[in-house]
């Protein structure tokens, strides 16, 4: 850390006091904060008083900053040592602050250091006229405009020795100087070569609300696939509780009975139910996006309506043995566990590609197989869950990751 | 290279108008109503979906950091805080957001808030970067002025938004430290727990983001996690704004798909390597906390987060810094290590004291007046300093000087021998401050 204390008593003033303008900015700084909470600004207040007392905080500035607010002095002192944007002894008209952290540090802060050593003297130095100072700081946070300065509030960047020279000769004759980059860039762009956003339709205000009807899309197919799941897990429900206690069971289909009209009544969900006919008619191949989908929303919809049960026409591709005699770690999907594992292998998946391939109908008819685990791989997003695995990607535990819902 | 089309950042290099009518244009405020409906759950849920990690340096999920705040409000008001003190070497992307493209964050900051019940966002910006603070002020008047946002604003959801800003301290970028210094106090990190969303700013609720991870959202949101999560690698995933400082031809930000390669992204933005790539030597890849990775190591790699850990760094804020053969890399860490005592809040022994002691003998090795014993020293005494502090300052302090003496102990050797062979006075010894 670094050690500040405050000017000698010789140089401090005897008395500071915000002006008219300096009682606007309190009153605005203080309105930001919740009741009571006025210490908030203390920050932004010590900055307005260093300005109007010339660059520097006077002792007689903190103690007026701590009354303003309430608190006490050594409160306010902390804070004033605490932070070194407050300048604790007289500086120039022109603060300059180097920066000299190593993206600077390497693009040549130090010659830049040498041309402040010759034109203005040591570090805390102030000119006989009182026009500079400088300092050197660390990162200002402008690295791609390296090596650069602040000079009060502005930055001056991608600077040569030559051109921070010819800077604060001009600042000294009082002639106006350029802010922001001194070699011609206008910002942090690459200099004379930028690639990237040249698509004219990003500006052209053509491209505002074109995602709406995706977006829509989207919704509505996450409502059913909410639902399905719902459903699969009322029946999973039924499943495991339903052998030993038949009473129990039977409110559960009247539930999911009750829940499909509702279904089938909301518009949304139509059109995402059409949608996904033309996928199911298909082969059952992932990423055949549905992209017909608004032609085929003449046909009925009878996926929404279907019962349970899905027909032998979507099972899934199944493998008579492992390719390569060699079977992915089924058990790296959450919810699989070693008995349904080998009863995966019985059934003929091995591998993770083979169940990210699955349509939502493939996946409802293995669910179905499942006996007493029916209902688990629609809970678990299987197939989200396999695709993850199947790029490679491995969960940092054995049971694998809960899928977020 | 990413299309355009994928960019979120649209006016990163403030070619175009950055007031809110440009910013229209370009998409920004486009339909935040039809979000907002959807429902904080779904909110979270898609942010969580789309696999955004947190853009300020530690990678953390932010949906799952916005999921953390308490879901029914105890009578205490919810804060959204935006960390936009950036100061870690090498990183200058959100001041190019801040003065370029201000509406996306803001936006960003109501949809963010509305996630966790906030009806206040506060954003620290740090000091210097005041002509930064002045934009973003506009455009924060330019959102009341539309009823953007505001108490009866035309989203129908109460929402403030607030400019704070700091003094120059780098330990206000660490969160619980933002809030001390935004309640008014010195910036000196808080034990946790309590964590930030149980007791944060004013001892409320607070989540703590960066602004590239709050400007993003909105964009995210319209256009749905599954493109974003499309974008990048598995774990990995989306665009970044990689900031290329040093020694490139052209140094620049850019937006670009996160995994990458370092190759590529210096080729096709940057220009190539000053001298070509035989010139190279080491890049820190990360921002001035991640150790160095030596040129053979990083020019095909993939730059995310999980690629560059595995190389014993990291991808932090994806502040590239890079390193050409010409580069004294022992001077460069001790300035390093003079920054990181210089910015010490002074609060945890180990680093207080650590700090300061790493930057002494960094110096006396930056000229080689060592003994080669000290490089141990230097090493064993850096790992006391790691893990045994309040905040990651004291690892952000010991990781570059480990990373130097990892990859390139052979040229603190070689001062050392050089110094030695040539005649010198008795070394002054210079005292603690």
């Amino acid at each position: 850390m670094s050690s500040r204390r405050l000017a000698p008593d010789a140089v401090q003033p005897a008395s500071f006091a915000f002006d008219k303008a300096g009682k606007a900015m309190v009153e605005t700084w203080i309105a930001k904060y919740p009741a009571g909470r006025q210490a908030s600004a203390v920050i932004p207040l010590l900055w307005e008083a260093q300005k109007q007392a010339g660059g520097w905080l006077p002792r007689a500035a903190i103690e007026h900053v701590a009354e303003v607010l309430g608190m006490p002095n050594i409160r306010v002192l902390e804070v004033a040592t605490f932070y070194t944007m407050f300048n604790l002894e007289p500086a120039g008209t022109h603060f300059i602050q180097l920066c000299g952290t190593v993206p600077c540090h390497c693009m040549g802060a130090q010659d830049l250091k040498k041309v402040l050593k010759d034109k203005i003297g040591a570090e805390h130095h102030v000119t006989a006229d009182g026009k500079f100072s400088w300092l050197e700081v660390e990162c200002l946070g402008a690295c791609c405009n390296a090596p650069m300065v602040q000079i009060n509030d502005d930055y001056y960047e991608d600077l040569t020795p030559e051109s921070l020279a010819k800077l604060i000769d001009d600042m000294a004759a009082g002639k106006p100087v350029k802010i922001g980059p001194q070699n011609g860039r206008k910002a942090s762009e690459p200099k004379d070569s930028i690639k990237t956003l040249k698509d004219a339709a990003l500006y052209d205000g053509s491209a505002v609300g074109s995602w709406k009807k995706a977006f829509d899309e989207r919704v509505a197919a996450q409502k059913k696939a909410k639902e399905e799941a719902a459903k699969a897990a009322a029946e999973a429900g039924k499943a495991t509780g339903g052998a030993p206690a038949a009473a129990p069971a039977a409110p559960a289909p009247a539930a999911v009975k009750a829940s499909e009209p509702k279904a089938q009544a909301e518009p949304k969900v139509k059109v995402v139910a059409a949608k996904a006919e033309p996928k199911a008619k298909a082969e059952p191949k992932a990423g055949s996006k549905p992209k017909a989908a608004p032609k085929a929303k003449a046909a009925p919809a009878p996926s929404a309506a279907e019962p349970a049960p899905v027909g032998d026409e979507f099972k899934p591709e199944l493998l008579k043995a492992a390719r390569g005699g060699k079977a992915d770690d089924l058990e790296l999907i959450w919810g699989v566990g070693p008995k349904l594992g080998k009863m995966l292998n019985g059934m003929g998946v091995f591998h993770f590609d083979q169940i990210a391939k699955w349509s939502n109908e493939n996946l409802a008819w293995v669910d179905q197989n499942l006996g007493a685990f029916k209902g688990r791989a629609v809970r678990d997003d299987w197939i989200g869950q396999s695709k993850k695995l199947a790029t490679g990607w491995r969960p940092e535990n054995a049971v694998g990751d809960k899928p977020v819902k | 290279m990413l299309h355009d089309r994928d960019r979120i950042f649209t006016n990163l290099y403030g070619l175009h108008d950055a007031g809110l009518k440009g910013a229209l244009k370009r998409g920004n405020w486009d339909g935040t109503k039809h979000i907002l409906v959807m429902g904080r759950d779904w909110i979270i849920d898609e942010m969580k979906a789309s696999g955004l990690r947190g853009r300020g340096g530690a990678g953390f999920p932010t949906g799952m950091k916005w999921s953390f705040m308490p879901k029914v409000n105890d009578g205490r008001p919810h804060y959204l805080v935006v960390n936009a003190d950036e100061s870690e070497p090498g990183t200058c992307k959100d001041r190019e957001i801040m003065r370029h493209d201000p509406h996306l964050l803001i936006e960003g900051c109501l949809l963010a808030s509305f996630a966790m019940g906030a009806h206040a966002a506060y954003i620290y910006m740090r000091g210097e970067y005041i002509a930064e603070r002045h934009a973003l002020q506009k455009a924060v008047d330019e959102a009341y002025a539309a009823k953007l946002v505001g108490k009866d604003n035309i989203h129908g959801y109460p929402f403030d938004i607030y400019v704070h800003h700091g003094a120059g301290a780098y330990i206000c970028g660490e969160e619980t430290a933002l809030l001390e210094s935004l309640e008014g106090k010195k910036g000196q990190p808080r034990l946790k727990p309590p964590f930030p969303a149980n007791m944060g700013l004013y001892g409320c609720p607070t989540t703590v983001n960066n602004v590239e991870s709050i400007a993003v959202a909105g964009t995210i949101l319209r256009r749905g996690a599954a493109w974003f999560n499309s974008i990048g690698r598995p774990n990995n995933v989306g665009t970044k704004l990689f900031c290329v400082s040093g020694h490139v031809n052209t140094p620049c930000n850019v937006e670009e798909a996160m995994g990458l390669t370092f190759r590529e992204l210096i080729d096709t933005h940057c220009g190539g390597i000053r001298g070509g790539w035989d010139n190279l030597k080491a890049v820190i890849p990360g921002g001035s906390s991640v150790p160095m990775v030596p040129a053979h190591e990083i020019i095909d790699a993939p730059m995310d987060f999980d690629t560059l850990r595995g190389l014993k760094s990291g991808l932090g804020t994806a502040a590239v810094i890079v390193m050409d053969k010409s580069t004294d890399l022992v001077s460069a860490i001790a300035r390093l290590a003079h920054f990181y005592k210089h910015e010490s809040c002074g609060q945890c022994t180990p680093c207080r004291e650590g700090t300061g002691w790493m930057a002494r003998v960094m110096a006396r090795m930056a000229e080689g007046r060592a003994h080669k014993r000290e490089i141990d020293m230097l090493l064993d005494v850096s790992t006391r300093i790691e893990g045994h502090t309040i905040c990651a300052l004291g690892d952000a302090a010991a990781w570059p000087i480990q990373g130097l003496i990892r990859h390139f102990r052979h040229e603190i050797e070689a001062k050392i021998d050089q110094y030695s062979a040539n005649p010198h006075g008795e070394p002054v010894r210079v005292a603690a401050e």
